[in-house]
């Protein structure tokens, strides 16, 4: 019942003209950044960053986040116009999208996209409403043990879900604890990994190495084969949206699992991408209609742009209730809020109630304020992409430095984007995921804060992390999502030694 | 040095994935250097200053070395990318970079219109008017929204302080 008078205030807060004018442009700005190639939700948010320290705490993160829908429902419209993903998230809607478009029913495949989107988001920022609070509630009672038991659990849910080889999750994400780690110790303030170089005194910026590694990284990946976009028209009219919401309803059991598996994805940390793909294969196995899949199905695309955008939406949960981002772009608003002089997690819900509310209340708002822009507006999105990629290229570069040196006034901080999107040109060449390189560097710190304080307080000895139910339990869950993938395949022989059955091939470590 | 898929030539995938595995590890050795300096012992506030890195780094090593022994034994013949592809990729870098160090010492505005210019020119073909529109038009635009609007100071060069902004 609090929380209902409390999201009542935050919708107050939210719906004060000024938030409502910076809803708007984030919404846009992001569609924007969803439709540019080498801009993503990540990137697109760190380079507007700085664009919001003038602006007050909760306006701030409410154009940052609907800068996040933004590109959450921008990638939909190049997969089903042309083919081309704006964000990994989208490919999975390509099955289906793009053969839908070439029928001529571009209209129903984006009407179902951004629907579903929106369904997907609604059903999350619902749970949200329901759930955070409870789980600040719960972790108030954290102590450093506890709250580093939080961070291996997301940690190792990254390394045990990654779609990547295992060691290279490892890999990414030690790079990040590493960077994290340069410049001042916030214990002792003593100085380490600077090897007397004066500008690692402040150690490496987040904000600088999502910008080069997803920014430049992305555009130095594009550049390879130079794009091509085939220009084409996209019209969406009333009665086509009609027609489309009114055959939607029949498949609200899609909508329902794909919104559960983007909730769990969003949550765990696995994230939106592996959330489509999932929902789209399930979707594929249940459905009456599976053979049709990939041929132009509508079903085929509202399964993973509902989890998707679920994913994408439920993301923002742990971050808010318990300061752990489950996403590379909550990880960006989660600095945003520390830059802001916020501290998230528990405490959040407690000495800055009209922010956390007012940021639920603009999610809601957000997200119907973004459907009915996306539906509106998207034959002038479609038009940005038929601007070629040799003018949009290098404003996106120059965007990139924009960004890069408004966070600290400083050049040499431009030269380190560069330098991290060679970095990530190259990792993500060679298979290393990026998400956990970044989450690391936001979150090694405190990490490591929780870690030593742990340690502090029990003289080193390592038992603090069993020492009782909750931290023991926490510890655990973390250990099993590590090993989820042997676990998995060994349960899989297991029962097919069991029912005498071959084993289905599965993804083996490349 | 180089592998070859249907006559195209270009770095092998095997040897740049094992480059990079190998590059990560040294950057692993210099964290647990760095660690050392700083004490990965136990000292009156706890665990010291290089404690928790020391270990990052270790887990670096031991991660790079597995990553870079499955990349030599994978029976991996695709390329990396093209040495065409590359060429690509260094247009794109190479000015880049330029613009990035010219930045001090013209500021950010006459950098980038220079290498939009550039870009647009010698990539894009476009005409010399088209050119110059988007390179002169998109600074200005930076400048309104930037500093006008949201108050952010972006860096400048002798041709900011000649107009006096």
């Amino acid at each position: 019942m609090e929380e209902l008078t409390n999201l009542f205030h935050g919708f107050a807060v939210a719906l004060m003209p000024f938030n409502i004018l910076v809803m708007v442009i984030g919404i846009v700005l992001g569609v924007i950044i969803g439709v540019l190639p080498g801009l993503g939700g990540a990137n697109g948010v760190a380079i507007l960053l700085p664009l919001t320290f003038s602006m007050p705490p909760t306006s701030a993160i409410i154009m940052l986040s609907c800068i996040y829908w933004g590109a959450l429902f921008g990638g939909a419209i190049t997969s089903i116009l042309f083919n081309i993903p704006g964000e990994p998230w989208s490919v999975a809607t390509t099955f289906d999208g793009y053969p839908m478009a070439q029928q001529g029913k571009a209209g129903e495949a984006l009407t179902a996209a951004f629907t579903s989107s929106f369904v997907g988001a609604l059903f999350a920022i619902i749970m949200i409403t329901l759930v955070a609070p409870l789980v600040a509630r719960f972790a108030l009672e954290f102590g450093p043990a506890e709250k580093f038991a939080v961070y291996f659990l997301a940690f190792c849910s990254f390394i045990g879900l990654s779609k990547e080889p295992a060691f290279k999750t490892v890999a990414a994400m030690m790079l990040g604890f590493a960077l994290a780690a340069v410049g001042l110790d916030s214990m002792t303030g003593q100085l380490r990994l600077t090897f007397g170089f004066t500008e690692m005194l402040n150690g490496f910026d987040f904000l600088i190495a999502v910008i080069g590694l997803f920014g430049i990284g992305e555009i130095l990946l594009t550049m390879e084969d130079g794009l091509s976009f085939r220009g084409s028209k996209a019209k969406i009219n009333l009665r086509v949206v009609l027609q489309t919401w009114k055959e939607l309803p029949r498949y609200w059991m899609t909508s329902l699992r794909s919104s559960v598996i983007g909730c769990w994805m969003g949550i765990t940390p696995a994230g939106a991408t592996p959330a489509s793909f999932m929902s789209y294969g399930i979707a594929k196995r249940v459905s009456k209609n599976g053979k049709n899949f990939g041929h132009g199905e509508i079903e085929g695309v509202i399964a993973p742009e509902t989890a998707a955008h679920a994913a994408g939406t439920a993301a923002l949960l742990p971050m808010l209730s318990l300061g752990v981002p489950g996403s590379p772009t909550a990880a960006v608003l989660l600095g945003g809020l520390l830059i802001w002089g916020l501290q998230p997690g528990p405490m959040l819900f407690v000495e800055q109630k009209e922010f956390v509310w007012g940021l639920i209340a603009s999610m809601y708002l957000g997200n119907i304020v973004g459907l009915l822009i996306v539906l509106t507006c998207v034959p002038f999105f479609a038009a940005i992409l038929r601007i070629p990629f040799s003018i949009v290229a290098p404003l996106i570069l120059v965007l990139c430095a924009i960004g890069a040196y408004s966070v600290h006034n400083s050049t040499f901080d431009v030269m380190l984007m560069l330098v991290f999107g060679v970095i990530g040109y190259l990792l993500k060449k060679c298979n290393y995921p990026l998400a956990p390189l970044v989450l690391a560097i936001v979150l090694g710190d405190k990490a490591e804060e929780a870690f030593r304080q742990s340690l502090l307080a029990s003289q080193g000895a390592l038992g603090v992390f069993f020492s009782n139910g909750l931290v023991g339990t926490i510890m655990a869950l973390g250990l099993i999502a590590l090993f989820w993938s042997p676990l998995n395949a060994g349960y899989a022989r297991l029962r097919s030694a069991a029912t005498g059955r071959p084993r289905p091939a599965g993804p083996g470590y490349e | 040095m180089s592998a070859s898929t249907d006559g195209n030539l270009g770095p092998s995938h095997k040897l740049v994935e094992a480059g990079v595995a190998l590059l990560i590890g040294i950057v692993g050795i210099v964290v647990i250097i760095g660690s050392i300096r700083a004490g990965i012992g136990w000292g009156a506030e706890g665990p010291r200053a290089g404690f928790f890195p020391f270990y990052i780094g270790l887990f670096i090593v031991l991660s790079s070395a597995i990553n870079l022994i499955s990349a030599l034994r994978a029976r991996n013949h695709h390329l990396f990318a093209e040495w065409g592809q590359l060429g690509h990729v260094m247009s794109v870098l190479i000015p880049s970079a330029l613009f990035v160090g010219a930045m001090p010492f013209i500021g950010l505005y006459v950098s980038s219109a220079l290498f939009i210019g550039w870009f647009m020119r010698w990539l894009g073909k476009y005409r010399w008017l088209t050119v110059v529109a988007v390179a002169i038009g998109a600074p200005v635009v930076t400048y309104l929204v930037f500093e006008r609007w949201f108050l952010v100071p972006l860096p400048k060069g002798p041709l900011e302080d000649l107009l006096g902004l």
